[in-house]
């Protein structure tokens, strides 16, 4: 059984401004994230079969919702973020406490090598694939390479809108790929044809891009995503997923959707 | 020219991280040289690459590394060099950093500082304000003078390959008999003209001597084989039509050259007529001595006694002559500077601005100059004997292009080249 970390969105909104999505002024509305947080926990555990571990909010953490910058996990190793803007390194310390008392064993990086966790790792099992410019630093993969023993192709980002790999770059199963190629550069667009083939490569457009599409959840053949992506959706139906839309656009105005809000622990 | 080394690591080939950086540099208008690359041999091993990164200014080579930093490279932690003063005059410190003659940086105060006056087996003596580094003979240091030991904070650049695509763009010790020698004289004539033309446009427009370009001077090193095989004509005239502006010899060159002058005759054999003359091998004794009474070359020329060759031609074009002594020399004729301590230094003040070495069939001579040269010097050797070419590059000069062929034969077909008639 796949199993997340996910923090419920008891202290979310909008504190301060750094990305290109957030706007003081863009309010969030506190019932409908607590709402369609709690939905997205709901197709998690019963339509999908995961299993969610639940940390305690806390005050003046507002993004500590987006668990997938908590760090990466995998056989039994965290290696916790180091965020490149001060008003998210509160969050460490937290998600560090929880991966201890849970038995993880916990790696930090040097100071000064910035690194945001899961949102900025992904792979399929035979090949991870680390984004780097906008907010990991590309040394911080050559240090999770030595500790995981894993081969980490280096993506560079180059648009602030997709600052994170997990804005547009979604591994599905199958080897299958959901991504947007225009977030990144020449070379790492020539890495991702050279490892994914092309039938394997589902091009997000743009539109749906700028949604969050690529921001999904994979959990075997089930695919939670953000609503109001119909190419995406029908595209994932045609190669037999079972797409699961819903309206996360109360992250979204913190630059974040269903995958954001979700660590794999496995 | 600025450079800096950096280290790429992890898994930089099939992420094209490296090729992105390295097309970062050129794209920056710089170059680079790859010193070390370990490929990793699965998937999940990492890489690396040690890459020496080039620029032709320093803010611009900042430019090139700040562009590259975010992509993983990282510049190799550098120190500063050890310098220990000099213990006595003349005695280094015993673990002296000994030079190449490859172009050789020094790290001090953070700063890479180029050697100056760099030839091969010297000492680097550093002054601390303003901050300069030079190669240093041994016998030249002073007690107290500063001088680099050990390796730490030193770094030697590989010989970059000239632009011009003729005999020296490959320059690697190629002694060969059995070459076309007409496609190399050609391009040591190519040499020679382009050398001459920079040198006149330099005069002209009053620039330093030594700045970028071809060079402005031709070194030409003889041995008196060239007056015995009947070379004297051709390498007067190449001396006359401007060719050549610095002579290295020994005593025997100019007392030949001088006795054919006076007597028609090298070492006592007529010249034209091919034969012993009789007391013939008293000619050089006897030139010697008139020129002795003359008090220096200069005059012996300008006196009217000695009217032709190779000495009356340098005199007369101003060549900068420098005849270093032998423990079997007749005489000596004036000029010949017999402390050889004393001759290597007066070698050394004439190399700078050099920018094509011909050392032709000498072996003492030539040995001791290509100590002298820095190895970005085209260098060629012409010698009837394999040895001798052999021999210079085995002394480190393997920048040297050997040509095995008769002196004589050499220069004359060089003149002609050159549009001697």
């Amino acid at each position: 059984m796949s199993r997340f970390l996910v923090c419920p969105p008891d202290h979310f909104g909008i504190q301060y401004e750094i990305n290109p999505w957030m706007r003081l002024s863009n309010e969030v509305d506190k019932d409908a994230s607590q709402a369609q947080w709690r939905t997205l926990a709901r197709v998690l555990e019963q339509d999908a079969g995961a299993k969610l571990e639940r940390m305690t909010p806390v005050p003046g953490l507002p993004d500590l919702v987006f668990t997938a910058n908590a760090g990466v996990v995998h056989n039994g190793t965290a290696v916790v973020s180091r965020f490149r803007h001060r008003e998210r390194r509160g969050e460490e310390e937290h998600f560090a406490r929880w991966f201890r008392k849970h038995g993880y064993r916990v790696i930090f990086l040097d100071e000064g090598c910035y690194f945001e966790g899961a949102g900025d790792v992904l792979g399929f099992p035979d090949a991870w694939f680390g984004g780097y410019r906008q907010r990991s630093d590309v040394k911080a993969h050559r240090v999770l390479s030595d500790v995981y023993g894993k081969e980490i192709l280096p993506l560079e980002l180059v648009t602030s809108r997709f600052y994170h790999l997990d804005t547009c770059f979604c591994p599905l199963g199958n080897g299958e790929l959901l991504y947007y190629p225009a977030a990144f550069d020449t070379y790492a667009q020539a890495t991702i044809a050279d490892r994914v083939d092309k039938r394997r490569r589902l091009v997000v457009p743009h539109a749906e891009a700028a949604r969050f599409a690529c921001n999904a959840v994979c959990i075997g053949r089930h695919v939670v995503l953000p609503s109001g992506c119909p190419e995406t959706t029908a595209m994932l139906k045609d190669r037999g997923y079972t797409p699961h839309p819903l309206d996360l656009d109360q992250f979204l105005k913190s630059g974040g959707s269903a995958k954001c809000l979700t660590l794999a622990l496995d | 020219m600025a450079t800096e080394t950096v280290i790429l690591e992890g898994h930089i080939i099939d992420s094209l991280i490296l090729a992105k950086v390295l097309d970062t540099i050129l794209q920056r208008s710089g170059t680079f040289t790859i010193n070390e690359m370990h490929v990793g041999a699965t998937r999940e091993d990492a890489s690396s690459a040690r890459i020496a990164v080039h620029a032709d200014s320093s803010p611009r080579l900042a430019a090139i590394l700040h562009a590259i930093q975010p992509h993983g490279a990282v510049v190799e932690h550098a120190v500063d060099c050890i310098v220990e003063p000099a213990p006595k005059d003349g005695v280094l410190p015993d673990s002296f950093y000994a030079t190449s003659h490859l172009r050789t940086q020094i790290r001090l105060n953070r700063q890479w500082l180029d050697v100056e006056a760099i030839e091969m087996d010297l000492a680097v003596h550093v002054t601390l304000d303003p901050p300069a580094a030079r190669a240093v003979p041994m016998a030249e240091v002073k007690a107290g003078d500063l001088i680099v030991t050990g390796r730490t904070g030193v770094r030697v650049f590989p010989l970059e390959r000239p632009k011009e695509r003729d005999a020296f763009a490959f320059m690697a010790a190629d002694v060969s008999s059995e070459r076309p020698h007409h496609a190399m004289i050609a391009d040591v004539a190519r040499r020679m003209w382009l050398i001459r033309d920079h040198r006149q446009k330099t005069r002209a427009s009053g620039e330093a001597a030594c700045g970028p370009g071809p060079g402005t001077k031709v070194l030409f090193v003889g041995g008196p084989a060239i007056i015995h095989a009947g070379g004297r004509e051709a390498l007067s005239w190449l001396i006359e039509s401007g060719f050549i502006h610095v002579l290295f010899c020994g005593n025997a060159l100019a007392a030949h050259d001088m006795e054919a002058s006076l007597f028609g005759t090298s070492l006592g054999y007529g010249l034209r007529a091919g034969c012993a003359v009789p007391h013939g091998h008293e000619h050089h004794l006897r030139t010697i001595n008139r020129v002795r009474n003359a008090g220096s070359l200069k005059h012996a020329v300008e006196s009217g006694l000695i009217r032709d060759g190779v000495i009356a031609s340098c005199v007369r074009r101003n060549v900068d002559m420098v005849l270093a002594g032998s423990i079997r020399d007749d005489g000596p004729l004036p000029d010949v500077i017999t402390d050889t301590a004393e001759a290597q230094t007066a070698m050394r003040a004439a190399l700078p601005g050099v920018g094509l070495a011909l050392l032709v069939a000498t072996t003492l001579h030539a040995i001791a100059t290509g100590n002298c040269l820095p190895a970005k010097v085209p260098t060629v050797c012409v010698d009837i004997n394999p040895a001798v070419p052999t021999k210079l590059s085995d002394r480190g000069s393997f920048q040297s292009i050997g040509l095995v062929m008769d002196a004589a034969s050499f220069l004359r077909q060089l003149a002609q080249a050159l549009g001697a008639p």
